[in-house]
């Protein structure tokens, strides 16, 4: 209840938490208030934003409605404390000054996509920012990749070398502006510029460039891009050539909605995630008739799409009025380039570069269908929200290959951008220096710090070094389940069905397709695939065929005979347990499935067999080949000599493809019921890389609430190893309660 | 215990138990030999138990590892070696040629390098108790080197030599272990490195320190010049020696030489100054003929060994902890 003064005048002061700083917040307080004839002031304190408003009691509730609902895009409230006071007669709505250090506990936002207003100064000949490829504002532009420190302020920022011009001055101090604390505003005549190898009009001879099919090294928010044109008939299978790539799909640009409808499905979701202020890739139904070279993304039925995010890449698009191949430039394992282009010299014929500099990399994230399978660029360093509260500072060390690290304090979990394959040694730099800057950023001191159990994970062993800290050590495959849980702020206990590569097993086999009984504290292993031998450890992940002989050693089978110098010295391996640790992992059966359909023997990239088996897949078959599931052991083995029948007597491989995954789905649906009768647990969490197959999937999920489970999936971070590292944050606050 | 593989498990159970109940200032470098002030002279004491299976395998068997790596840890640790003790832990049932045959390899290995078993010790454990035949040896050197061997030398600039292909006794025992079915022309490398380690003293005052690459492979000794030298140690992968056959098999069984144990080949860290001529000397030994300079020593990142790869990356070649399991998800 509102106590009114006796001219019917009720006043509330809030404080809001979240993103609420550089991102056009005061401005937009200030237009809410006066559009609701309030008054009162608005301001930046060091832990977010204060509000103090008064006027009648419905414009004040209003105000609360809308506060939230109607905030500025990169704005992201995150609560709302709400006090009232009594009303003091103030008159008009102003923007109090900050503290000079105001701001050191704010949240960095992250990096945005050009907005509307600037795109539209961007080809408006007669602004001053015309064609200029830095313009941004208060609602856009650079964020998370130029900050070098806090408080996010201009000298902080990469921006630091570029002092503002009267007319750029002017309109950041002036409150009503869109560039109102722009800290990283600037125009023609004093911002950053671009450059190609010298040239006079940098910009124009890129085009040209492209044009000609050659490869173009061009800078980007978050690090360099290796560009081509899509549809040039050699430009991308050089572009492989150069950089190493043998097959796996590169992401293209699209200038508009209409090229992307060119060459995928676009649906209305599709639509909106494209357009999205993040502007990751988004995965979508390719069509048959796309016109984009065969090597940009061989033998896929999807393409990575994504819109311009810089004016920069607005500009390029729209001189070349056709899609481009953009993929992170890389050599080999190494982060995406970001300061130095020089590296790429041996793989761009020309670079298109600024003199801007980038702080920290990040790659374009990657979305398909509302999931989020690589949470990178225009998220981090965001923080996920949890459900729960942590009572110490946590600092979660994440996986070895994708790895993400994720520092955490109350109910912020403040997960890394992309980070890669920690065996790098340049990606276990920037791990090193990524959990340095993210401690600063964020003001965080970890007390408590979670790990994988792999003793040789380099993540692990970073964790092993540290001192004056609790460590948790926290099983893959409960950090995956956890990571489902805290994903939909759940905290269990739930069916946890853990299906991915390889993961550490507590017993010292290499576990993988995994039934536990889980919540955030704990969790016990229920049920998981029966164990086969992997021959030759690592390389029975390189060599899908290896699997092929795991599992089937006994069978005469054109895979065998493909590799008949090798295949009984690899039996053997698998017989005498020589190099051959045991595995329960779903992976390696999809792998074997891949195999033994002669898909696929060898991979050039993580989880190529199993992509290329779901790729293969008819989705409109329904029936399906059974696994007996023993006391929750599930005879992969079996699924797989249906296969091999199948495949002895014609049936077309989109068949087999299909009543494989099928099998695999039914088999999950059948464990998880057997354990709902022992332990009345009705919800299932579905967690793994294993997942990122959509046919799988789909095909569970529909199977599991067919017979009345509920069903966690992933949507805020990736199902894959990129979100480990926040189911061990999840699970180390827990155990820390 | 679960501590077979030479790598950090092992390093830790040293570290954690026998240091802690030993420790003192002869026992601390934790060298492959003892350096003892003995009257006038300097003696070097080593001791090592050898356990191998198959007992028997191609180019060698446990017999002639048991002289040869006894004698291979006096060597590098700059001593002439002379004498050696000898005991066996026999599992009953043990076949007596086989026996025999084993006492004769060590005999044919004590001559060709030049030391003599003075003393030693018979066991025989239960059926089932033991894998054949373990056998300890001890030995003991004489340094006449004047310089001062050891990894706390080892600084930046110095350079990584390695004395021969690598690889070739570890794989040569897993295929020979396995029944794998696979016609590879490989034999163990064990042979006895105190004649090159000779030559490669003679020839220059530039060593700074030597370790036998045996347990954990080239990969667990380069690791230890990095931690305990608080160096870096850079390796090139293509300038690693590795012969064809042991390339191929150690793919096929999906394991990295780096890692694979030798019997007679060493890791030498040399003056950058004298890489030239440390080789040079090397390769005139029938022994050391393919020796090769496979990296050097930096100041940075200490405590890391990273390998530049053929494809231009830079991989962190770490020390493993216990039986390698896949890391890749
Ligand atoms: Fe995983
Ligand atoms: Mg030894
Ligand atoms: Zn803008
Ligand atoms: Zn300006």
């Amino acid at each position: 209840m509102s106590r009114a003064d006796r001219h019917g005048r009720v006043r509330k002061d809030l404080r809001v938490a979240g993103v609420v700083q550089g991102v056009g917040f005061r401005p937009y307080v200030r237009e809410l208030a006066t559009r609701l004839r309030l008054s009162g002031r608005v301001g930046n304190d060091v832990t977010g934003v204060f509000i103090e408003i008064e006027g009648a009691p419905e414009d004040v509730e209003e105000f609360l409605t809308a506060l939230a609902r109607d905030a500025p895009p990169l704005a992201r409230v995150e609560h709302v404390q709400v006090v009232e006071r009594p009303a003091s007669g103030v008159t008009g709505f102003e923007i109090a000054a900050s503290h000079a250090n105001g701001a050191r506990n704010a949240l960095v936002s992250a990096d945005s996509a050009t907005c509307a207003d600037c795109l539209r100064e961007l080809f408006d000949p007669a602004d001053r920012r015309y064609r200029y490829p830095f313009v941004n504002c208060t609602n856009c532009g650079p964020r998370f990749t130029i900050v070098r420190d806090v408080p996010y302020d201009r000298p902080l920022t990469t921006m630091a070398g570029f002092p503002m011009c009267a007319t750029c001055r002017a309109e950041y101090e002036d409150p009503g502006d869109r560039r109102f604390h722009a800290q990283p505003t600037c125009c023609p005549a004093c911002g950053p510029r671009l450059e190609l190898d010298g040239s006079t009009d940098p910009l124009a001879d890129a085009v040209e460039r492209l044009a000609a099919g050659q490869v173009l090294a061009v800078k980007g928010l978050g690090g360099f891009h290796l560009a081509v044109l899509a549809a040039h008939p050699s430009a991308a299978a050089t572009l492989r050539a150069r950089k190493h790539r043998a097959d796996k799909p590169f992401a293209l640009m699209v200038a508009d909605l209409d090229q992307a409808a060119a060459l995928c499905e676009l649906d209305e979701p599709g639509a909106r995630e494209l357009t999205s202020h993040r502007r990751p890739i988004v995965l979508l139904p390719r069509r048959a008739d796309a016109p984009v070279a065969h090597a940009v993304a061989p033998g896929t039925r999807e393409l990575g799409l994504m819109l311009p995010y810089t004016p920069l890449h607005h500009l390029l698009l729209r001189d070349l009025a056709e899609p481009i191949v953009l993929t992170s430039a890389n050599l080999s394992d190494e982060p995406i380039a970001y300061r130095d282009a020089r590296p790429l010299a041996t793989v761009a014929d020309a670079v298109l570069t600024h003199n801007r500099p980038i702080h920290i990399h990040a790659d374009d994230s990657v979305v398909r269908a509302g999931s989020v399978l690589r949470r990178s660029r225009g998220h981090a360093p965001e923080p996920v929200a949890l459900a729960l509260r942590c009572p110490r500072p946590v600092l979660a060390c994440g996986a070895e290959l994708k790895n993400t690290f994720c520092l955490a304090r109350d109910e912020y979990a403040f997960m890394s951008q992309h980070i890669g394959d920690l065996a790098n040694h340049e990606t276990f730099t920037s791990f090193t220096e990524g959990i340095d800057h993210f401690r600063r950023l964020f003001g965080i001191t970890p007390q408590v710090v979670a790990h994988d159990l792999h003793p040789d994970y380099l993540s692990t062993k970073y964790a092993l070094d540290l001192t004056g800290v609790d460590l948790v050590g926290v099983q893959h495959h409960h950090a995956h389940i956890a990571s489902c849980l805290a994903d939909n702020r759940e905290a269990g206990p739930v069916i946890g069905v853990a299906f991915d590569g390889t993961g550490y097993g507590p017993d010292g086999t290499v576990w993988g397709g995994e039934f536990l009984v889980a919540d955030l504290a704990g969790y016990r292993r229920v049920g998981h695939l029966r164990p086969v031998p992997m021959p030759g450890g690592a390389a029975a992940i390189r060599q899908p065929w290896r699997m092929a002989a795991a599992y089937l050693p006994d069978l005469d089978l054109p895979v065998a005979r493909r590799h008949d110098k090798q295949w009984a010295t690899v039996v053997a391996m698998a017989r005498n347990g020589v190099n051959a640790p045991l595995t329960s992992s779903a992976g390696r059966l999809f792998d074997a499935a891949a195999a033994l359909l002669d898909v696929r023997d060898e991979t050039n990239y993580e989880g190529q067999a199993a992509i290329e088996l779901e790729q293969r897949a008819d989705p409109s078959i329904v029936d399906r080949y059974s696994a007996r599931t023993d006391g929750l052991v599930v005879h992969g083995e079996d699924l797989l000599r249906a296969l091999v029948a199948d495949r002895r007597a014609g049936v077309d491989p989109a068949v087999i493809a299909a009543r494989f995954h099928n099998g695999v789905a039914d088999a999950i649906v059948a464990c998880c019921a057997s354990v709902r009768e022992s332990t009345g647990l009705a919800t299932v969490a579905l967690s793994g890389g294993v997942f990122q197959n959509a046919l799988l999937l789909r095909r569970t999920v529909n199977g599991l609430r067919h017979i009345g489970f509920r069903v966690l999936t992933h949507r805020r971070v990736p199902t894959n190893d990129g979100g480990i590292s926040l189911g061990q944050v999840a699970v180390a606050a827990t155990y820390d309660i | 215990l679960a501590h077979g593989a030479g790598g950090k498990a092992t390093q830790t159970l040293i570290d954690a138990i026998f240091l802690e109940a030993f420790r003192n200032p002869l026992l601390e470098p934790l060298g492959d030999a003892a350096e003892l002030a003995v009257g006038g002279s300097r003696l070097a004491l080593t001791t090592d138990s050898f356990v191998v299976t198959p007992l028997f395998f191609p180019g060698g068997d446990i017999g002639d590892l048991a002289v040869n790596g006894t004698v291979n840890d006096l060597a590098v640790a700059g001593a002439r070696p002379l004498y050696l003790t000898a005991g066996f832990i026999l599992e009953e049932g043990l076949p007596v040629a086989e026996l025999t045959r084993i006492v004769g390899s060590m005999r044919a290995a004590a001559d060709a390098a030049g030391v003599c078993v003075v003393t030693g010790d018979t066991k025989v454990v239960h059926r089932g108790k033991g894998d054949g035949c373990y056998i300890n040896t001890a030995g003991v050197g004489v340094i006449e080197y004047q310089g001062q061997l050891g990894l706390s030398g080892v600084r930046p600039g110095d350079a990584v030599i390695v004395s021969g292909p690598i690889g070739e006794h570890g794989v040569t025992v897993m295929l020979a272990r396995g029944d794998l079915d696979i016609e590879a022309d490989l034999v163990s490398d064990t042979a006895p490195v105190h004649g090159l380690v000779a030559e490669l003293l003679a020839c220059t005052t530039g060593v700074r320190a030597m370790r036998d690459a045996t347990r954990g492979g080239v990969a667990t000794i380069l690791n230890e010049v990095a931690r305990t030298a608080d160096v870096a140690v850079v390796v090139d992968e293509d300038a690693i020696p590795v012969r064809p056959e042991v390339r191929g098999a150690a793919e096929l069984l999906g394991i990295d030489p780096l890692y694979v144990a030798c019997e007679g080949r060493f890791v030498a860290i040399v003056d950058g100054a004298e890489a030239d001529r440390a080789l040079t000397a090397m390769r005139r030994h029938p022994l050391g003929a393919q020796s090769a300079v496979i990296g050097r020593v930096k100041a940075d990142p200490p405590g890391l060994v990273l390998l530049n790869t053929a494809f231009g990356g830079t991989r962190i070649c770490d020390l493993l902890v216990g039986d390698p399991l896949p890391r890749i998800c």
